[in-house]
């Protein structure tokens, strides 16, 4: 059982970060994975007063505050418009309505939880991160520094350049965590796949062989399918073994990439 | 900590631990409605509406309520009373351990879209977990119920 011994509601970041180089204290997001633990945490920091449960728009990009719920993500019309609906198929299937309610784009985020579907998406999208100390940074980036970093992640941000893009995940049942999830997206002449709950967290692959540079075709798509499978690391756990999801990679792949071309 | 909200309509005072979850602090104030389910956030028995939205009471602190509103059953009771009495009335609520969970949720629901289609209608119950009676029943009491609302 996880114990508090405090709880602060911040009036600013700055507060927010002096408070978490502290040991045994935790920036609270939906607080729906940190409840699971069975730790004790010496004061829990809340971003709540801070107003970054927002999604703002420019004429650029949306920034997604990191208090943004995930269900703001799946029916906000922009960014739905944006994905063609990726972004709420990204989400839909974690739980319920209730959780979805609950968890935030920060808490996903800054986990960098191998079972993330966000995360997935968001690095398929190319998107940025900003924290109060280190700045704006790639997610990229952001998801491969040690954890031991700690900072506060304030705005995910997301440009609007327009690009097709798919999201497909395979679960054993119906809000599951996933077995693998794919993110595709295709800008110009650029193609980026994430695939994430390898079980470990999502990773970027692109096109650097050019398989898919003249055009998305079955023998196409199968051909780039077969070439992130076999790039990509993979391992096993109770919801599927390393070959089953490199298996599962190559259909996410090709269904995805011939759902883009079809539109 | 002292924590002040509007429960069920009336303004509230309490004093708190820091890690005191908000189904424990309602279900002390006597909201027994707030059903004790999973405890890892799947199950939705223990859904609250907080100003409004549903979310799930087993993962919120009490902490995070102030300031705000929460709505349970208890305090919905005239907004539920059509839709639990023709549910029940068709054989398709749940007993009462899931029941209250799912009124919630379908609330949450029909003020958000009154009109759903039978998949939307899927998609939002799809985090109230029932523990016996299966869901075809619900879904086609809901059905039921709007159209019975529609046509009337």
């Amino acid at each position: 059982m996880l114990t508090i011994k405090q709880y602060v509601k911040v009036q600013s970041l700055e507060e927010a970060y002096e408070l978490y180089q502290k040991k045994n204290n935790v920036v609270l997001g939906g607080m729906l994975w940190l409840k699971m633990g069975r730790g004790s945490v010496n004061t829990a920091i809340d971003l709540s007063g801070l107003g970054l449960d927002r999604i703002e728009e420019t004429e650029e990009e949306y920034r997604l505050g990191a208090m943004v719920s995930l269900r703001a993500l799946e029916t906000h019309p922009g960014l739905n418009e944006l994905t063609q609906g990726a972004a709420a198929e990204s989400v839909r299937h974690i739980v319920g309505v209730q959780f979805r309610n609950l968890a935030t784009v920060g808490g996903s985020v800054y986990g960098r939880f191998g079972f993330s579907d966000v995360l997935t998406l968001l690095l398929a999208l190319d998107a940025r991160v900003v924290l109060y100390h280190a700045g704006e940074m790639p997610l990229a980036e952001f998801a491969a520094l040690p954890r031991q970093q700690k900072d506060i992640l304030t705005h995910v941000i997301l440009p609007k350049a327009p690009r097709r893009v798919v999201y497909l995940s395979q679960r054993n049942i119906s809000t599951d965590f996933p077995v693998l999830t794919c993110a595709l997206s295709h800008q110009g002449k650029k193609y980026t796949c994430a695939i994430g709950a390898r079980p470990m967290a999502a990773q970027v692959y692109g096109d650097e062989k050019g398989i898919l540079t003249g055009g998305v075709t079955g023998e196409s798509a199968r051909a780039f399918a077969a070439d992130v499978a076999g790039r990509a690391r993979f391992s096993s756990n109770l919801r599927g073994s390393a070959d089953y999801r490199r298996e599962i990679c190559q259909v996410l792949i090709r269904r995805g990439l011939l759902a883009m071309e079809e539109g | 900590m002292e924590i002040k909200l509007m429960l069920n309509g009336r303004e509230v005072t309490a004093s708190i631990q820091a890690d005191t979850l908000l189904i424990d602090f309602l279900r002390a104030r006597g909201c027994l409605s707030v059903k004790r389910g999973c405890e890892t956030s799947n199950c939705g028995l223990c859904t609250v509406l907080l100003d409004g939205t549903p979310v799930l009471s087993c993962s919120v602190l009490a902490a995070r309520a102030d300031g705000h509103s929460i709505q349970t059953l208890e305090g919905l009771q005239e907004e539920a009373a059509e839709f639990v009495t023709f549910i029940a009335d068709q054989g398709a609520e749940q007993c009462g351990f899931c029941n209250p969970g799912f009124v919630m949720n379908t609330i949450a629901l029909l003020r958000e879209n009154p009109n759903p289609t039978d998949d939307e209608i899927r998609a939002y119950l799809a985090g109230n977990l029932c523990r016996c009676s299966g869901y075809e029943g619900q879904l086609r009491g809901i059905r039921a119920y709007l159209n019975q609302r529609n046509q009337g």
